[in-house]
């Protein structure tokens, strides 16, 4: 068991950081061209509205939520005097609804994938992969977080799933922090480092497009011709 | 003051007998790829009516082009942060049913079906889902009043023109529009993409899309008033009318206006001055923006803009072609060619010479010389095509179309006592602002005008500054599934 566990909570999550990292800049430097949101509002825009607006206002706050709950030491919490009844009533609700949204509108995204048949007719394989993958991975998400909610097991990933990924990313893992670990959890990660080693190869890249710098960016562009030159014959003029 | 040079045209509406030979070429030249089939990057409608994409014109659903929010220019719909948090699904984007699901015919049942009692019917396919569908709109569906009676009154520019006459048999009246990006001054949809994607050619002002760069975010469609940037939904990209930009660095006219049957197209130089687009475009007045628009271009005669524009980097050969330039004569000299569409505030840089037609067509069969003494009143009463044309040219400004009418009308009759015979006192060239000599030369460049005449557009000269050796046996435009592909990428 324990070549098991070294494998699933050290080397694969190794593999799949190394994927993800090297595969966003081999496709930006080998294939810019290929770099898009794939937007198919073009194609229907109606059920886009509801799937797009639920799935992507949700998963910001999702994110959000993951941060403060896997990164940020249990210690910070506690040092602000947080008690952990209060901290556990705010990751649930808040984190309830944001997951719930998030959930409902990967689901209308994925009926309207598979259905409607312009985007359909146009889905690559990673288009239909990734969107299955997310649902896969929200859907274990929720799960696992409400089954320890009903079940009033005691588990705080807080002192156990947060310490195990802040030791993955400063190169100081320990996979006996997962032992302890309820299986839907388990799965859950296991899920979410599958989506991790696909993203790159997949639309799933426009998140790090992203562009925060329009807003601070001047309305009309303008570019020089490349390659620049200084002609010939301008400099023969007086 | 920060001279630069910007390619614009002009087309005479009055010789476009509306054949399309523009569309078809362009088509074959840029967009006759998959994902593409639906675009017209250049594109002819009939007016009255709505065009393509459907309601083009209405930017209360669009909301594209610039308005004054408290004196200050903003693009219509919202600031920066507005369009970020719209980004996830934007409400303003027009869908492919707004132009027209794009389809082939199912060609083999003909030559594949055994022999039945009736002929075999090549079915209309879908080329996006594969599958049969009804056509129920197509690119061109308002050809030649075509179904004019449901959509002409829909016309945005029908606005103020009483409903009772609008569609009156005796009182219809057409024209055809051909449209290609106006390659604005002030564009907003290179404001409005926020991956910095689209922009302006710094030399000669042509507006492209950075294929690598664009992200698919959509704003640069739903920006444009006039609906010139278009999604390829197979590649995921915005692409748009480069203005055939390897042609004209050759020195060659673009391919619709190498292929113009009615040579109602012109190419040239203007000089601008870019430190006064902004305020050019901010007037209060949406009738004002016309004159402002005209006030930001530079005499290419005058000394000191020739040395201002020396000391800019504006090439020699590059002021010839602007004391030449066709553009510059009837855009900003004679003031014949305006704006489509000032009012939306993007500076435009295709002009349109307003057609007489409707107007003379109206006239004619009422037992006239066509003397201007007869023509002007009948200018004035033809209400609904002036405040039309108006509407479409000048923000609704009749005062500027009775203008351009009268130069027009009284060109024609001047010209006709020079071949035909007949008076015509000089007072009449007078009363619109000419003369004897520039109604001559307005003439030539408008009736009889050569090539050269029509298309002073001057090189590049790219040899000077890219390894041309090297280039050679390259593909031109060779991004996947660009126009200039080798194959590699399919």
């Amino acid at each position: 068991m324990n070549g098991w566990n070294q494998f699933l909570w050290i080397i694969y999550p190794y593999i799949v950081i190394t994927i993800f990292i090297t595969g966003h800049f081999y496709r930006l430097n080998h294939y810019p061209f290929s770099w898009t949101s794939k937007s198919s509002e073009f194609l229907e825009k109606r059920t886009l509205r509801w799937g797009s607006l639920l799935f992507h206002w949700g998963i910001i706050f999702v994110i959000v939520g993951h941060v403060a709950g896997l990164l940020v030491p249990i210690s910070v919490y506690q040092g602000l005097g947080i008690s952990d009844e209060a901290y556990h009533m705010m990751a649930l609700s808040a984190g309830g609804i944001a997951g719930l949204s998030t959930l409902i509108g990967a689901f209308i995204l994925m009926v309207r994938r598979f259905r409607v048949k312009r985007v359909r007719a146009t889905s690559s394989v990673g288009d239909r992969v990734a969107i299955v993958l997310i649902l896969i991975v929200l859907f274990t998400g929720l799960t696992a977080t409400g089954t320890n909610a009903v079940g009033q097991t005691g588990f705080d990933y807080r002192t156990t799933i947060n310490p195990w990924i802040r030791g993955i990313l400063t190169f100081q893992p320990d996979a006996s922090l997962m032992t302890a670990v309820p299986v839907a959890f388990k799965i859950h990660i296991l899920a979410a480092l599958s989506l991790f080693a696909v993203w790159p190869f997949t639309r799933l890249v426009h998140v790090f497009s992203f562009p925060l710098t329009y807003l601070r960016r001047r309305y009309v562009i303008y570019r020089q011709r490349r390659p620049s030159c200084e002609r010939k014959s301008d400099k023969t003029v007086v | 003051m920060k001279i630069k040079a910007q390619i614009g045209m002009v087309m005479n509406l009055d010789k476009c007998i509306g054949c399309h030979t523009c569309s078809v070429t362009c088509k074959n030249t840029w967009t006759n790829r998959s994902g593409t089939e639906y675009m017209y990057w250049n594109n002819v409608e009939t007016k009255p009516g709505i065009g393509y994409p459907k309601q083009w014109e209405d930017q209360e659903t669009y909301r594209g082009g610039w308005v004054l929010k408290d004196g200050q220019l903003e693009l219509r719909s919202g600031g920066r942060a507005s369009r970020l948090a719209n980004i996830f699904h934007n409400p303003d984007q027009p869908t492919m049913d707004d132009y027209y699901e794009p389809w082939t015919y199912d060609y083999e049942k003909l030559t594949d079906s055994p022999e039945k009692k009736h002929q075999p019917v090549a079915r209309s396919k879908s080329t996006v889902t594969g599958e049969y569908m009804d056509i129920e709109w197509g690119p061109n569906w308002e050809d030649d009043l075509a179904g004019a009676h449901e959509t002409g009154t829909q016309d945005v520019n029908m606005e103020d023109i009483e409903e009772s006459i609008r569609m009156e048999f005796e009182d219809v009246f057409m024209m055809y529009l051909p449209r290609i990006c106006e390659h604005c001054l002030n564009p907003s949809c290179v404001s409005a993409c926020p991956s910095g994607a689209m922009y302006k050619r710094d030399e000669d002002g042509i507006v492209l899309v950075d294929q690598e760069a664009c992200r698919a975010w959509r704003f640069c469609v739903s920006s444009c008033p006039y609906k010139k940037v278009y999604f390829n939904w197979k590649t995921h990209k915005a692409e748009k009318c480069t203005l055939c930009f390897p042609r004209i660095e050759a020195g060659m006219p673009t391919i619709c206006s190498e292929t113009c049957v009615g040579r109602i197209r012109y190419l040239g130089i203007l000089l601008y001055d870019a430190d006064a687009v902004e305020a050019a475009a901010s007037v209060a007045d949406e009738q004002d923006l016309y004159e402002s628009q005209l006030s930001i271009f530079l005499d290419p005669h005058d000394p000191e803009v020739i040395a201002q524009a020396r000391h800019d980097g504006i090439p020699e050969d590059w002021l010839e072609a602007a004391r030449r330039s066709p553009v510059y004569k009837m855009a900003v000299d004679w003031k014949i060619a305006l704006p489509l569409h000032p009012e939306y505030r993007t500076l435009p840089m295709v002009w349109y010479v307003p057609p007489l037609s409707p107007i003379i067509n109206r006239f004619e069969g009422k037992g006239s010389s066509a003397h201007p003494e007869d023509v002007f009143p009948a200018i004035d009463e033809m209400r609904i095509p002036i405040q039309y044309l108006a509407n479409l040219l000048a923000a609704g400004d009749t005062k500027v179309i009775r203008r351009v009418l009268k130069k027009m009308a009284a060109m024609r009759s001047y010209m006709r006592t020079v071949h035909v015979g007949g008076q015509m006192e000089p007072e009449w060239l007078e009363k619109v602002g000419m003369d004897a000599d520039r109604v001559e030369a307005m003439y030539r460049l408008l009736a009889i005008a050569k090539y050269e005449d029509r298309f002073v557009i001057p090189a590049a000269h790219k040899e000077e500054c890219s390894d041309l050796m090297l280039e050679q046996g390259a593909c031109g435009l060779d991004f996947a599934g660009g126009p200039g592909s080798c194959g590699v990428f399919g």
